[in-house]
C-alpha cells in the first residue's frame, strides 16, 4: 500500500513537472507577442501604415517595406508554388519507393535544413552574382521561393496522401487516364490542402531576414520600385536595420515595436488561417 | 490510343523533371559555395582557416582563422539544447499522452504558432527585453552574451523538437501502453519506462533536427549574441557565431576578395555541419523506421 502511495506521488510530480513544460512554451509565445504588441500598439495608424519614413528613418511610416514585403512573398510563392506542388504530384501520384524517390526525398529534407544565412550566400552568388540580376526584387523572390520550396512539397504532398484511395479507383475505373485523373478529381479534393501549404509558406517567406539581405533588401530607398530589378525595402529587414544599425536606436524604438508588430500581425494571421483551414478539413474528413 | 498513352508519359516525365530540382538545386548550392569559398583556400591553409585563433579579416594584414566562430556556434547550440531538449520533448509527452483534447487544441497551435514567429522579432526581443533583464539581475556589462542568444535559439527550437518528438510518441504501438497499464503501471511509469524507450529514435531525430534549426539560425545570434569574435569563457561572455559572422560582414565585404571568399567558405562549414545534422537525423529515421503516423 506504501509503495502504492509513493507511486501515485512520483506521478503526480512527474505531470507537474511536464504540465510546467507545456505552460512554459506557451506563456514564451504570450509574452513575446504580448509585449510587441503592449509596445508597439500606440504607434500603429494610418499614417505610419501608408507613409514612407522621413527624417533619415527616425519618423514617419514603413509603406514602402510593406509593400517590399508583400512583393518578395508574392514573388516567392510565383516560384516555390508551381515547383512545390508538382513535385508532390510526382512522389504521391507517380512515384514508386524505390531509390530515385529516396534520393529526392533525402534531397528535399536536406534542403529543409540548409539554413537562411546559406541561402542568402547562394542567392548571391548564383541570381546576384552569375545570372547578374544585382540585388533586386527578383533575386530576393527567387532565393525566398528555393527556401519555401520544401515547405510547400512537404504540405502540399500530406494533403495529397490524405485523398482517400477510392477516389482515384473510381477515377480510374470509369476509364480516366492518370492525368485526368491526377488534374480532375486528385487535385480538387486536395485543394484546400495545398492551399494551406501555400498560406504557410507565404507566412515563412514574409518573416525571413538572412536570406534577403545580400539579395534584395535595401536600407533605404527613397522611390517606390518600379520594376523587378530594383531593390526594395522589407519589414524583416527594416526592424533589424532599425534596432542595430542606426544612429537613433533609443529614439526610435517605438518604430521598431511598431514595425515588430506589422510583421509579427501578417505572420502570426496566415498562420492561423492556415491552422484554422487545417482544422476544418480535418473535422470534415472525419465526419 | 497510342497518342494519349505518349501523353501521358510526357506528362509524367514532366513532374518527374520537377521533382528532381530539389536534388538539382541542393547541389547547386553546394557548387556555388564552393566557387565563392574555395579561393580563400590559396592564402590560407585549411587548417589554419578551421583552427586559427583569429578573425581579423578587415585587420592588415588580415587573419582568417574561424574556430572562435565555429566554438561560438557550438557553445549557443549546445546551450541552447540544454534548454529546448527538455522543455521540448516533455510538452510533447503533455501533448501526446496527457492533456485532453482541449488542452490539445490550445497547445498545438500555440506550437505552430511559436514556430512561425520571425527569428527577426525574436532577436529583436532578445536584444530590447532579455538584454536588459540579464544585465540587471546578474549585474553584467552588457546583456547580450552566449545565455541570451541561447535562451532565443531555444525559443526557435523548441517547436522543431515538441512536434517531431510528438510525432515520435504517437507513433508507438497502442499494444505497448495498453500492455503496460494492464501490468499495473501507473500512467508515468508506462510514459518514463515504455512510451519514451519505444520513442527513442524518433526522439533523438527531433533533438538532431532542433540542433539543426539552432545552428544554423541567423538573426538571433547576429542581434544578440553580442558580436566578439572570441572564444567565450563563460556564458556571459560576447561570442560571434558563424551565421552572425556571415550576416554581418558580407555588406561590407568587397566583392570577390579575400574577405568576401573568406565569408563564403564560413558558409561552407556551416553547410556541412547542418547537412551532417540532417543526413544523421535521416539515418536514424530510416533505420528505426516507425509504423504509423510517424513522420519525420
Amino acid at each position: 500500500m506504501e509503495r502504492r502511495k509513493k507511486r501515485k506521488l512520483i506521478e503526480a510530480g512527474a505531470f507537474l513537472i511536464v504540465r510546467s513544460a507545456a505552460l512554459v512554451i506557451v506563456l514564451s509565445l504570450a509574452v513575446v507577442v504580448g509585449f510587441i504588441l503592449f509596445h508597439g500598439a500606440s504607434a500603429v495608424n494610418w499614417t505610419f501604415l501608408t507613409q514612407p519614413p522621413r527624417e533619415a528613418m527616425t519618423a514617419g511610416g514603413i509603406f514602402p517595406a510593406i509593400l517590399g514585403t508583400l512583393y518578395l512573398t508574392a514573388g516567392a510563392i510565383l516560384v516555390a508554388f508551381p515547383a512545390g506542388v508538382a513535385s508532390a504530384v510526382y512522389l504521391s501520384e507517380y512515384a514508386r519507393e524505390g531509390r530515385l524517390v529516396r534520393i529526392v526525398r533525402l534531397a528535399i529534407n536536406n534542403l529543409a535544413g540548409v539554413p537562411s544565412v546559406v541561402f542568402g550566400l547562394f542567392g548571391l552568388a548564383l541570381f546576384v552574382v552569375f545570372f547578374k540580376f544585382g540585388s533586386s526584387i527578383l533575386s530576393g523572390s527567387l532565393t525566398l521561393g528555393l527556401l519555401i520550396l520544401p515547405v510547400i512539397i512537404g504540405a502540399s504532398e500530406e494533403a495529397l496522401k490524405a485523398v482517400p484511395r477510392t477516389y482515384r479507383e473510381a477515377s480510374l475505373a470509369l476509364g480516366a487516364t492518370r492525368w485526368q485523373m491526377i488534374h480532375r478529381v486528385v487535385l480538387p479534393a486536395a485543394f484546400p490542402g495545398i492551399l494551406t501549404a501555400t498560406i504557410l509558406g507565404i507566412g515563412r517567406a514574409a518573416g525571413e531576414t538572412a536570406p534577403i539581405m545580400f539579395t534584395a533588401a535595401a536600407f533605404y530607398t527613397a522611390r517606390l520600385p518600379t520594376s523587378i530589378f530594383d531593390e526594395v525595402m522589407a519589414l524583416p529587414y527594416h526592424i533589424y536595420v532599425l534596432a542595430t544599425a542606426g544612429t537613433h536606436i533609443e529614439q526610435t524604438r517605438p518604430l521598431q515595436y511598431a514595425t515588430a508588430l506589422v510583421l509579427i500581425a501578417l505572420v502570426l494571421a496566415v498562420n492561423l488561417v492556415a491552422i484554422l483551414l487545417r482544422a476544418r478539413m480535418r473535422r470534415r474528413r472525419m465526419s | 490510343m497510342n497518342a494519349s498513352t505518349t501523353k501521358e508519359t510526357a506528362i509524367k516525365t514532366g513532374f518527374l523533371v520537377v521533382a528532381l530540382a530539389s536534388i538539382v538545386i541542393l547541389a547547386m548550392i553546394v557548387v556555388f559555395l564552393f566557387r565563392e569559398g574555395l579561393p580563400i583556400f590559396r592564402k590560407v591553409s585549411v587548417r589554419d582557416f578551421l583552427l586559427g585563433r583569429y578573425w581579423y579579416p578587415t585587420a592588415d594584414p588580415p587573419d582568417f582563422g574561424i574556430f572562435p566562430l565555429i566554438v561560438g556556434s557550438v557553445v549557443v547550440t549546445l546551450l541552447s539544447c540544454v534548454i529546448a531538449v527538455p522543455l521540448g520533448v516533455l510538452s510533447a509527452v503533455y501533448v501526446s499522452e496527457i492533456a485532453g483534447s482541449r488542452m490539445k487544441e490550445i497547445l498545438k497551435p500555440a506550437i505552430e504558432l511559436l514556430a512561425s514567429l520571425p527569428s527577426v522579432v525574436i532577436g529583436f526581443f532578445g536584444m530590447v527585453v532579455v538584454a536588459p533583464t540579464l544585465q540587471e539581475w546578474f549585474d553584467i556589462p552588457t546583456g547580450l552574451n552566449v545565455l541570451n542568444a541561447s535562451i532565443m535559439l531555444a525559443l526557435m527550437a523548441i517547436p522543431t523538437i515538441s512536434s517531431i518528438s510528438e510525432d515520435a510518441l504517437h507513433g508507438v504501438r497502442r499494444e505497448l501502453r495498453e500492455a503496460s497499464l494492464a501490468l499495473g503501471a501507473t500512467r508515468w511509469e508506462t510514459i518514463s519506462r515504455v512510451m519514451i524507450p519505444a520513442a527513442l529514435s524518433g526522439l533523438s531525430t527531433a533533438v538532431i533536427l532542433g540542433m539543426s534549426r539552432a545552428i544554423g539560425e541567423t538573426m538571433v545570434v547576429l542581434m544578440v549574441a553580442g558580436g566578439a569574435a572570441a572564444i567565450p569563457e563563460s556564458i556571459f561572455d560576447a561570442c560571434r557565431p558563424m551565421p552572425a559572422s556571415i550576416a554581418a560582414e558580407m555588406a561590407e565585404a568587397p566583392f570577390r576578395g579575400d574577405h568576401y571568399h573568406a565569408l563564403f567558405a564560413t558558409g561552407v562549414v556551416l553547410f556541412m555541419m547542418t547537412l551532417a545534422f540532417n543526413l544523421v537525423a535521416d539515418m536514424i529515421a530510416a533505420k528505426y523506421k516507425q509504423v504509423g503516423t510517424a513522420t519525420l
